[in-house]
């Protein structure tokens, strides 16, 4: 061990064993104020075009600077259009968010990738591929998702609007300190049982308040047997968990991924940046305020039924029947989902007919997601009467799946090939799900009208949004040869 | 941002878990109405696809137009980080939201914008919620000076806030002035950190 490890090794605030979070927050906090609340210093700021837009108006009207312009990264995402005619120049909506966005980078001098730009892309996609997402660092952005970015070993969470002002005018967020959960992941998960599958099972378990107050901490053996794009996803539904965050403790995976990316450490800095690195796992005696223990070969490849995240299932399942529920308030929203989805209790998911098939979002959009999904396509046909689309999660990603004939093989088998952004995931952009038609979606959300007024979404992984695009309705994925 | 001292108006009871931002705020409104939020507030569920209001949906109902509470299920403001929810709610007229838990953002996001996420026992709001649906009943006050909510049938429940929370809403002030003011701490700690982490630093 080199001296600078050891020292680092040295806890700096507290001698009792702590958590990767307690690291990362303690190596944070630039003040107690008192009554619970702690200000924070901010590494990384991302900005995209429809937070940002509120939060420099304020900043122009008080007369604020940005404090730390090269520690602030911008980029168009939600808003822009991902047809594959998209223009520069003009977008079908909210043409007055991207024209604000482009002059506030201009002016603050933010570092900016605008829609022709090869490093553009959605956000949380962008901050890992870019490599200024790292380790250890805190990343905030005006978009829950931002919870994404944990699975570098990163305290990264989501904040609106004031939360976006006070961190370009301070560089610090004043934040209560969250309670620490952990959920180890034991097995392997099967065949054809992705990441997706495994948090939305999580959820489904655990319910979509169980992480509210706490920074969630995901481990075990079936974690560190992941490849980033697969824990990238995790991270990202930390939020459809109700938690203020999650994060992975940062490994060879972790690095390997990182190593030569643009923004990220060179050299020497990189030698420190590691030694730094490998000082941030949690200590073994370090305790947690929950813990949570799950068993990922008994999962299944999971499709929502309902109306939050929370209502998932097997797709070899059943639509629950509410009668059964004990709880008369969750009965209630039961019976509202399954009203409003237009599905049955007890009713087999398997054979629901799909309108929509969609392949993007912050969730599912990285280049193993395609990769995946395009193996699945491969010499099939979309059933007659669904729209299927792929909108790859960055421009980089996109050129990466042409290069490797992707694009070919979706276009063949009746996809629409897309240029990068949030789409039909927000539908910031007028991207939608027409009223009463049903999407299958690798996104993150499906709420009521959602995807748009009167639309019906159920969330699933690539590879089985493709088995129901070719099959016209949810289809076990697992069935299916190649 | 408006001060928050002592609130007396109508309380719309909405009892549903798991009110997410997107229902609170639709996404297109945000993108379309610009700086009417109150509008949006609620639109899908405000209105049909049509634009024309649906008679049945709490805030139509004449007793409930001048809401100034709503009284909600758990988890509420959950999803998406949009302030634009808060500011829906607050634009519409509605100053404080009673429920038995809040979602983390949310709960941060409306702090900053002078509207009051009151946490109550679930069997409290339930209650309080009961109270305000009965007719010609349909008032709270709440006291964040003294830390109490009056309900119409004039029992009192007490709540803790922490200062860190109750004293700028009272005051009607925001983190930015206070930690702008703390700059030199911003720049020690940004001197030092630059020698720890000289990787955090690109050069400008």
């Amino acid at each position: 061990m080199t001296m600078l490890q050891e020292a680092m090794r040295r806890p700096s605030r507290s001698p009792a064993p702590r958590t990767l979070f307690d690291k990362i927050w303690d190596d944070h906090v630039l003040a107690d104020l008192g009554s619970g609340a702690f200000l924070l210093h901010v590494d990384r700021h991302m900005v995209h075009e429809v937070t940002s837009k509120h939060a420099f108006e304020r900043m122009r009207q008080r007369g604020l600077a940005l404090r730390n312009p090269e520690l602030t990264f911008a980029v168009v995402d939600h808003i822009v259009a991902t047809a594959p005619d998209r223009k520069a120049g003009r977008n079908p909506v909210g043409q007055s968010f991207i024209d604000a966005w482009r002059k506030n980078c201009a002016d603050f001098g933010i570092t900016h990738f605008d829609i022709d730009d090869e490093r553009q892309g959605i956000v949380h996609v962008i901050a890992p591929e870019l490599g200024i997402n790292l380790p250890g660092c805190t990343l905030v952005c005006g978009d829950s998702h931002t919870s994404s970015n944990g699975a570098l070993g990163a305290l990264a969470w989501g904040i609106g609007a004031s939360e976006v002002e006070h961190v370009l005018a301070t560089q610090t967020a004043v934040q209560h300190k969250p309670m620490r959960m952990r959920i180890r992941y034991s097995g392997r998960l099967g065949h054809r049982v992705t990441a997706k599958d495994l948090i939305l099972y999580s959820i489904g378990k655990l319910g979509t308040a169980a992480g509210r107050g706490y920074v969630l901490e995901y481990g075990g053996s079936a974690i560190s047997a992941l490849a980033m794009d697969g824990r990238l996803t995790i991270c990202n539904m930390s939020i459809e968990m109700g938690a203020r965050a999650g994060l992975m403790a940062p490994d060879d995976t972790t690095y390997q991924y990182l190593s030569g990316r643009e923004f990220c450490p060179k050299g020497a800095a990189w030698d420190s940046a590691l030694a730094y690195w490998h000082t941030l796992a949690g200590d073994e005696a370090a305790s947690f305020d929950k813990e949570v223990e799950i068993d990922c070969s008994t999962i299944t490849p999971q499709v929502s039924w309902g109306t939050s995240p929370q209502d998932v299932i097997g797709v070899d399942g059943w639509v629950p029947d509410p009668a059964l529920e004990s709880d008369p308030r969750r009965r209630k929203s039961m019976e509202g989902a399954l009203a409003y989805i237009g599905l049955q209790p007890g009713a087999r998911l398997i054979g629901t007919k799909i309108d929509v098939a969609f392949i993007g979002s912050c969730t599912n959009s990285r280049y193993a997601d395609l990769e995946a999904a395009a193996q699945l396509a491969k010499g099939r046909k979309v059933a007659p009467g669904v729209r299927a689309l792929v909108v790859p999660g960055s421009t980089r990603i996109k050129r990466a799946a042409e290069k490797a004939g992707l694009d070919r093989v979706f276009k063949d088998a009746g996809f629409e090939w897309h240029h990068s952004g949030c789409s039909m995931c927000v539908t910031a952009n007028g991207e939608v799900v027409p009223p009463g038609k049903r999407c299958i979606s690798t996104a993150n959300r499906n709420f009521e009208n959602r995807q748009g007024p009167g639309s019906r979404t159920h969330l699933a992984s690539p590879q089985s949004v493709v088995a129901a695009a070719i099959t016209g309705a949810i289809a076990d994925v697992r069935s299916f040869d190649g | 941002m408006d001060k928050f001292d002592r609130l007396t108006g109508v309380a719309a009871p909405f009892m549903e878990d798991n009110i997410n931002t997107d229902a609170i705020m639709p996404t297109a409104w945000i993108i379309e109405v610009g700086s009417d939020w109150g509008r949006g507030l609620f639109g899908n569920l405000r209105r049909d696809r049509h634009g024309r209001d649906v008679d049945s949906f709490v805030l139509n109902q004449p007793r409930y137009r001048a809401s100034k509470f709503l009284v909600a299920g758990r988890n509420f403001g959950c999803g998406s980080s949009r302030e634009e929810a808060v500011w829906a709610l607050v634009g519409f007229g509605i100053r404080c939201v009673i429920a038995p838990s809040f979602s983390d953002i949310f709960y941060d996001n409306a702090f900053k914008n002078g509207l009051f996420p009151l946490v109550l026992p679930l069997p409290d709001v339930q209650r309080i919620a009961a109270e305000v649906a009965a007719p010609e009943k349909t008032e709270l006050t709440v006291d964040l000076q003294h830390c109490s909510l009056l309900t119409p049938t004039g029992s009192q429940c007490k709540f803790e806030l922490d200062d860190s929370r109750r004293l700028p809403l009272l005051e009607g002030r925001d983190d930015v002035g206070r930690t702008l003011a703390m700059a030199a701490l911003i720049d020690a700690f940004q001197r030092t950190d630059r020698h720890r982490r000289p990787w955090i630093y690109r050069s400008q």
